[in-house]
């Protein structure tokens, strides 16, 4: 189980969250919290990777209107865009790269 | 300074700080995240492409972004590594661990991505690559017997990785030629032998990712720095002109003759600048120069190890990133 919700929480607190990823550091956790902390009604987003030697990240967010699951939701898919966008944009100017660098 | 207000963020370097100009638009740094107009303003551009290094600028992402891809081709990008030795014999001078810990560290030009991540079952040719280094040293038989070269006196006292050999597992060889599987470089020494000593290894590679361990990362660096931009806010001339060429890199401010035989600086290209602050030390040139660096312009510069071409090297990493979202997207689902 990838995610999970930090222990002790309120379930029915659907506002601010603290997800749990296992198997996450440092690379998916700043990426994540850029995207979700530049929306409009994230109050707060931090991530934390509480200890070097166990490969956990925390992800904290706040919302002011909304739900939390909802903001990690269209983070990690504006992210899947992006990937998207990158790959395509890396390829098509490959190919010309190329076609440049044969035609000289 | 108002020169410097554009539509592009930038840290301006002064002399004992650095501050931050005020961009005339919003910029990816503080607008929020949205496909359609990072759409807009993205963009890549391939500066160099020399066999295994590869320089590109991405322009117009978040500082984040382009560490997490940073990040994920040192870490995230697998590729194959010995990471099983079995010694059958060794008896040169070097310890078992040590040499273990050497051939585990020798580049491998497998593609990676033909091959499966190791499940606890046994070898097979899905997921392991199998080599065998065999090699004894003797004193050398040649007519050469007043010679004192070590090459002369013993044969094979020098062990290089051109020596291990392939071992194909299964039906491997339908799959790969001899050309492509191999360590890519030949001439790696591994260990010094004198007669009588032998080593018997057999060599097993994995898959795996550079957050295990360094010998897994498919790249020797891949780093990505700022792009450089130089102004000149007055004319400079005559002696403070070559003054103000020294400052910087090679190529970077040029020297335009006028009419009148005066020599004027003029800025060529501060792509290469090493951002060097040499011009502070001078009262007189300190105030003619403004230098910056465009915080959404990212140069990458991709060293690839040798199994994988640099460009897949990105492409992979970008990959990964979106594997990783879609499987926790679907995990989300599931809560």
């Amino acid at each position: 189980m990838p995610i999970a919700q930090l222990a002790g929480t309120d379930p029915a607190e659907e506002k601010s969250k603290t997800f749990v990823f296992h198997d996450e550091g440092h690379t998916m956790g700043n990426a994540l919290r850029y995207v979700i902390s530049s929306y409009d009604d994230v109050e707060f987003c931090g991530y934390t990777v509480p200890h070097p030697a166990e490969s956990k990240m925390h992800l904290r967010i706040q919302m002011r209107n909304g739900r939390a699951i909802d903001a990690l939701r269209r983070a990690l898919k504006d992210l899947v865009k992006l990937c998207d966008h990158t790959i395509e944009t890396f390829n098509e100017q490959l190919i010309s790269f190329q076609t440049d660098q044969l035609s000289t | 300074m108002q020169s410097i207000n554009d539509y592009k963020p930038r840290i301006i370097l002064n002399e004992y700080n650095i501050t931050q100009n005020l961009p005339s638009a919003p910029t990816v740094l503080d607008e929020t995240f949205n496909i359609k107009k990072l759409k807009k303003i993205f963009r890549i551009v391939i500066v160099r492409y020399e066999n295994m290094e590869m320089e590109f600028d991405v322009i117009g992402i978040h500082p984040f972004i382009a560490n997490t891809f940073r990040r994920l081709m040192l870490s995230d990008v697998p590729s194959m590594a010995i990471e099983k030795v079995h010694i059958y014999n060794n008896t040169s001078i070097i310890q078992d661990e040590v040499l273990a810990h050497r051939l585990g560290l020798v580049p491998l030009k497998a593609d990676p991505r033909l091959f499966q991540f190791k499940q606890d079952a046994e070898d097979n040719e899905l997921d392991t690559l199998e080599f065998e280094l065999k090699i004894k040293c003797i004193r050398s038989k040649d007519e050469n017997k007043d010679s004192s070269r070590i090459d002369d006196i013993y044969k094979n006292s020098n062990v290089y990785s051109k020596q291990i050999k392939w071992v194909p597992k299964g039906n491997q060889l339908d799959s790969f030629k001899e050309s492509d599987v191999g360590t890519v470089h030949d001439d790696i020494l591994i260990a010094k032998l004198r007669p009588g000593h032998e080593l018997d290894l057999k060599l097993l590679a994995v898959k795996g990712i550079g957050r295990d361990h360094a010998k897994f990362s498919p790249v020797a660096t891949a780093f990505y720095r700022l792009l450089p931009d130089i102004r000149l806010t007055r004319e400079v001339k005559g002696e403070a002109a070559e003054r103000l060429q020294k400052c910087f890199s090679p190529g970077v401010i040029g020297l335009r003759h006028t009419k009148d035989g005066n020599k004027v600086a003029v800025v060529n290209n501060a792509r290469y600048d090493s951002s060097s602050r040499n011009v502070f030390r001078y009262d007189d040139l300190k105030d003619a120069v403004i230098m910056t660096k465009v915080q959404d312009h990212f140069i990458f510069n991709i060293e690839s190890v040798g199994a994988l071409k640099p460009d897949v090297i990105f492409i992979e990493a970008v990959k990964t990133l979106k594997d990783k979202c879609l499987s926790l997207l679907s995990e989300l689902e599931q809560i």
